[in-house]
């Protein structure tokens, strides 16, 4: 069996939502770099694998498949097994809890702590841009907010859904490890029970790998 | 078994997502009305259902699920997983386009078409007036985007493959208000567009939830939320 494609730049923060999935069920796989600099997303090549001309994509045999969150399902339902299973649908209530704090992460907590990251870290690294303190500020005051929630949710459970990891967990990894590179890191000491999640999150094996290519880069 | 309970404002666009998909699997339910203008959904009772201070928020049992896309895909998976691509029949392929493209609703479809349906539809009635560039850049947004649905449908009857599921069932909630404002004939153009959105009209839930929903929002008759 070929081993599975990711097309886009292993420090894609999206892209690093699907490697999390691959590295934690051990699956075979390479990374196959988008070269942003020559358009090359939007290449009649790329386009056939994203027909909106992003990153990621994703190649399993014949299957295309694109939408980091859409791909990270896929790769945990193929290689699931009783002791390793992130995405527990075959629980009616562990599923829905997985996937309300999916969505939570989608469209509240990437909305917040995402602009932090292209002000901060992005455009500075990748298009020689200063950060808009002003953008940067109203996103910190919205993650407070955020934080908050997640601080009381996370003092009743261990992991966002439960007292089990799962894939609503790995996908608050690639923005937060960014925003952990940032002067705004020291926010999240305010919220002990987030802070203590973060740490188990970026003490797993999976996660420790990836993140020490992201660092190299960041 | 009591009914599920729905708690939030018909009116929003996240509310149908959930009624449509409570309609398809037939499954007993009943609607607690919110009052958004009254902020209902700000009150400490509805914010230990959603500390998020949203809706819709759905209540089964002792289970109270908020995010209308993790609240749909919970009742399908619970009546009627094949809507997800699970189940019995369902593959590992069908279930990840189920998943693609109920991600593409809501990261391309949905961010376009807001200022659409805001611009063209609510803001005349909240004193705002109408930022016609807005509406422009978006529509410009909203055709590149049919383009590619357009081949993606050319290929298949509906978007995760040939049988019906939650991805084509989430595209219902903004579309429903799209398709009322003067830019609803840009579908014209995409002939399998057209083709499958007529098809989702047809469907028995899509006609019931209609029938619940002025396409103003209720703020033509003085019953916005």
């Amino acid at each position: 069996m070929a081993p599975a494609k990711v097309f886009g730049p292993a420090m894609s923060t999206n892209v690093a939502r699907v490697l999390v999935c691959l590295e934690e069920v051990g699956a075979e796989y390479e990374i196959v770099n988008i070269d942003f600099g020559t358009m090359e997303h939007k290449s009649p090549d790329h386009l056939k694998r994203n027909p909106f001309g992003q990153i990621p994509a994703f190649q399993d045999g014949d299957l295309y498949l694109f939408e980091s969150r859409a791909i990270g399902k896929y790769i945990l339902r193929k290689y699931k097994t009783t002791n390793n299973d992130l995405l527990p649908e075959g629980n009616l209530q562990e599923a829905a809890m997985v996937d309300v704090w999916t969505e939570v992460e989608a469209h509240q907590y990437n909305p917040a702590i995402s602009p932090i990251v292209y002000e901060c870290v992005i455009n500075p690294a990748m298009r020689g841009i200063p950060p808009n303190q002003k953008i940067v500020d109203e996103s910190v005051e919205k993650l407070k907010k955020v934080l908050e929630v997640y601080e009381s949710r996370l003092s009743k459970s261990a992991y966002l859904a439960g007292d089990f990891v799962s894939f609503a967990d790995l996908s608050h990894f690639p923005y937060t490890f960014y925003f952990m590179t940032t002067p705004y890191a020291k926010l999240f000491e305010s919220y002990p029970h987030v802070k203590a999640w973060w740490d188990r999150l970026a003490a797993r094996p999976s996660v420790k790998k990836l993140a020490a290519n992201m660092a190299a880069r960041a | 078994m009591a009914p599920m309970k729905v708690y939030g404002w018909v009116l929003s666009p996240w509310m149908l997502r959930v009624l449509v998909c409570l309609e398809e699997v037939g499954a007993e339910y009943e609607v607690v009305p919110m009052s958004r203008s009254g902020g209902d959904h700000r009150r400490p009772e509805h914010l230990a259902r959603n500390p998020f201070g949203e809706i819709p928020v759905l209540e089964d049992g002792d289970l109270t699920l908020y995010q209308s896309r993790a609240i749909a895909r919970y009742i399908l998976r619970k009546y009627k997983p094949e809507l997800l691509g699970l189940g019995e029949d369902g593959t590992l392929e069908e279930a990840a386009m189920v998943d693609v493209w109920v991600d593409v609703e809501a990261h391309q479809i949905e961010n376009t078409l807001m200022p659409i349906l805001l611009n063209c539809i609510v803001n005349k009635f909240i004193g705002r007036d109408r930022d016609q560039a807005a509406v422009d850049e978006s529509v410009q947004k909203l055709e590149k985007l049919l383009a590619v649905y357009e081949t993606r449908l050319s290929g298949s009857k509906y978007l995760a493959g040939d049988r019906i599921s939650f991805a084509d069932l989430s595209h219902f909630s903004c579309m429903r208000h799209f398709i009322v404002t003067e830019y609803a004939g840009v579908i014209d153009a995409y002939p399998h567009v057209k083709a499958w959105w007529e098809a989702l009209l047809a469907r028995p839930s899509v006609k019931k939830v209609m029938a619940g929903i002025p396409p103003d929002f209720g703020f033509g008759s003085g019953n916005a939320p």
